[in-house]
């Protein structure tokens, strides 16, 4: 299934393929510009639904760490309290020593949340926090856009994009800041199959230039052994599993190894899944 | 989304030369048979007079500056409450749209306020205010006020709260999410409001001139009928209906310009 969808994978696809040159087949990051995050005895509560027990968690800096667990574990929140959208209840989180800006964290949405009134430059542009109205916000939109490939469909609106496209442009809205954190909440979860792994590789692309700590909630394991460096599994509140996959990159979607931690993975929510 | 894409499609099949002449065609055929009918006496005169009749006391009446300064009285009448109205029923809904408070204070007031016809209350406004501008003004004025009012409040609540959230994470000031966000968000609606308002300014000046006036296009009306002028009487009824579809032009061409980005408004 996954070979036969790669043999099939358009043009896009080959070109950031070509781009994996031997001299730039690292598995880390060319340089990190990450923030470590570290999570200590964090606790969430709506009203009487515990949510989080207690997470205790360290990510270094420049991680790529995915997070699975079954609907309505508690990712989203986790994410959203990493993000500073929620307030704690109890607990800790911080980023290592530095002082962190707003524009240091971002997070990217299933729903690419465009403005639909806005070009697609302007919507990068939005991405820039408090520097919007500097004297270069166009030319770092405009490399943002360069970044994810969009750089034709500057003055469209966003209502003209594919799913696929307008989740590139609430990616370069992401990273026009240059954040040191980035937390996606299943950002591809709307997609289909073949965009959906031109999306990874994108994901992975941007990851390894920029360095930033990513942490990636998604309900495919296989996206998640396919990406990360690091599969966490939340269960009951906690985090049930630390899982580390250490195959290199790129790595070969559908490979015995990664087909062996996608079933362990799987094992291990199934097995929660059977308790309820 | 796919279902915008189905409505807008036959704009694919459209002549783009004829667009503009072909919704001229029937009101024209219309004109041509009535004339017919006028003029061959299947129509009596004294029930419609013939369209050539009532283009000559146009003319005449065009003449003697009174069309002018009718059409001028009505037009101002109803641009000032238009506006008055308007504007007090967008800062309330506006209000009401972003504070939980003045809501709370002010909506239930207004919805009881609203389900009384406005027309209902022409004859306490004209013991109130005689039948002096005042009183056309505050009746045109609190039939704009509602549409407005209303459809301001629900395009600022129905927002998509997922881009609110989004211009807070990045940072957008109050001030910043108004004109970025919300504001554009809660257009389409206002626009509806808008058209629904006019259509409302235009009944609401015709009753109010036609009881209690003494100059503007109902006046007119009611003067030509005491006269038996029946030609002036429907040249009064024809004016009212082009200033009403002028009225609705200027906002559709509105409409067009600032939401050019809906998909409903881009052009194929
Ligand atoms: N704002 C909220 N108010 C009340 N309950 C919430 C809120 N957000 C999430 N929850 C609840 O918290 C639980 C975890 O939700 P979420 O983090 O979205 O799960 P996941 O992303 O893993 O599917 C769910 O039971 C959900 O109903
Ligand atoms: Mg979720």
């Amino acid at each position: 299934m996954q070979t036969a969808l790669r043999t099939s994978l358009p043009e896009t696809e080959l070109a950031s393929r070509a781009n994996f040159a031997p001299a730039t087949r690292v598995s880390r990051p060319l340089h990190v510009s990450g923030l470590p995050l570290s999570i200590r005895g964090l606790r969430k509560s709506f009203g009487d639904n515990e949510v989080l027990r207690g997470i205790d968690l360290h990510i270094p800096a420049g991680q790529f760490v995915a997070i699975v667990g079954k609907s309505g574990c508690g990712k989203s929140t986790l994410l959203r309290l990493i993000a500073g959208l929620e307030k704690i209840d109890a607990g800790s989180i911080s980023f290592g020593d530095a002082a962190v800006q707003p524009e240091d964290i971002r997070v990217m949405f299933q729903e690419p949340r465009l403005l639909p009134w806005a070009r697609v430059l302007s919507n990068v542009e939005v991405g820039l926090g408090r520097d919007r109205s500097s004297s270069d916000a166009h030319a770092r939109a405009e490399k943002a856009l360069t970044e994810v490939g969009l750089t034709d469909k500057r003055d469209q609106w966003p209502s003209v994009l594919s799913g696929g496209q307008k989740q590139r442009v609430a990616l370069a809205r992401a990273l026009v800041s240059r954040p040191r954190v980035l937390a996606f909440d299943e950002p591809l979860g709307a997609l289909d199959a073949l965009t959906r792994i031109s999306m990874q590789r994108l994901l992975e692309r941007v990851w390894r230039d920029q360095g930033f700590t990513a942490i990636l909630v998604t309900h495919d394991v296989a996206e998640a052994v396919a990406l990360a460096d690091r599969v966490l599994v939340i269960d009951e509140g906690r985090i049930a599993h630390d899982v580390m996959v250490n195959t290199a990159r790129p790595r070969e979607r559908g490979s015995v190894e990664l087909a062996g931690l996608e079933g362990s993975i799987l094992s291990h929510l199934l097995s929660a899944d059977d308790r309820t | 989304m796919s279902l915008i894409d189905s409505v807008s499609l036959p704009r694919n099949f459209r002549l783009p030369r004829v667009d503009g002449l072909v919704q001229w065609i029937v009101p024209l055929a219309i004109i041509a048979i009535w004339q017919v009918a006028s003029v061959t006496g299947f129509v009596p005169v004294r029930v419609l007079p013939a369209p050539s009749d009532v283009a000559l006391a146009g003319w005449k009446l065009l003449l003697s500056g009174e069309l002018i300064r009718n059409i001028w009285v009505s037009f101002w009448r109803a641009s000032i409450g238009f506006l008055i109205g308007g504007s007090i029923g967008f800062a309330f809904g506006l209000a009401n749209g972003l504070s939980q408070l003045s809501a709370k204070l002010t909506d239930t007031t207004l919805q009881m306020v609203r389900n009384v016809p406005h027309l209902a209350l022409i004859p306490l406004v004209i013991l109130w205010f005689g039948i002096d501008e005042s009183a056309k003004l505050f009746l045109v004025a609190l039939g704009v006020f509602f549409p407005i009012y209303l459809n301001t409040l629900h395009g600022i609540r129905t927002v998509d709260p997922h881009l609110i959230e989004m211009g807070r994470i990045y940072g957008m000031s109050d001030g910043e999410l108004f004109r970025r966000v919300i504001f554009p968000g809660a257009l389409p609606s206002i626009f509806v409001g808008i058209r629904f308002a006019l259509g409302i300014m235009w009944l609401t000046l015709i009753v109010a001139e036609t009881i209690a006036a003494s100059s503007g296009l109902g006046y007119m009306a009611m003067q030509a009928r005491e006269f038996m002028l029946i030609d002036v009487v429907v040249l009064s009824i024809l004016i009212y209906a082009l200033l009403g579809k002028l009225a609705d032009s200027a906002s559709r061409v509105l409409e067009r310009l600032t939401l050019s980005w809906h998909p409903a408004f881009q052009k194929r």
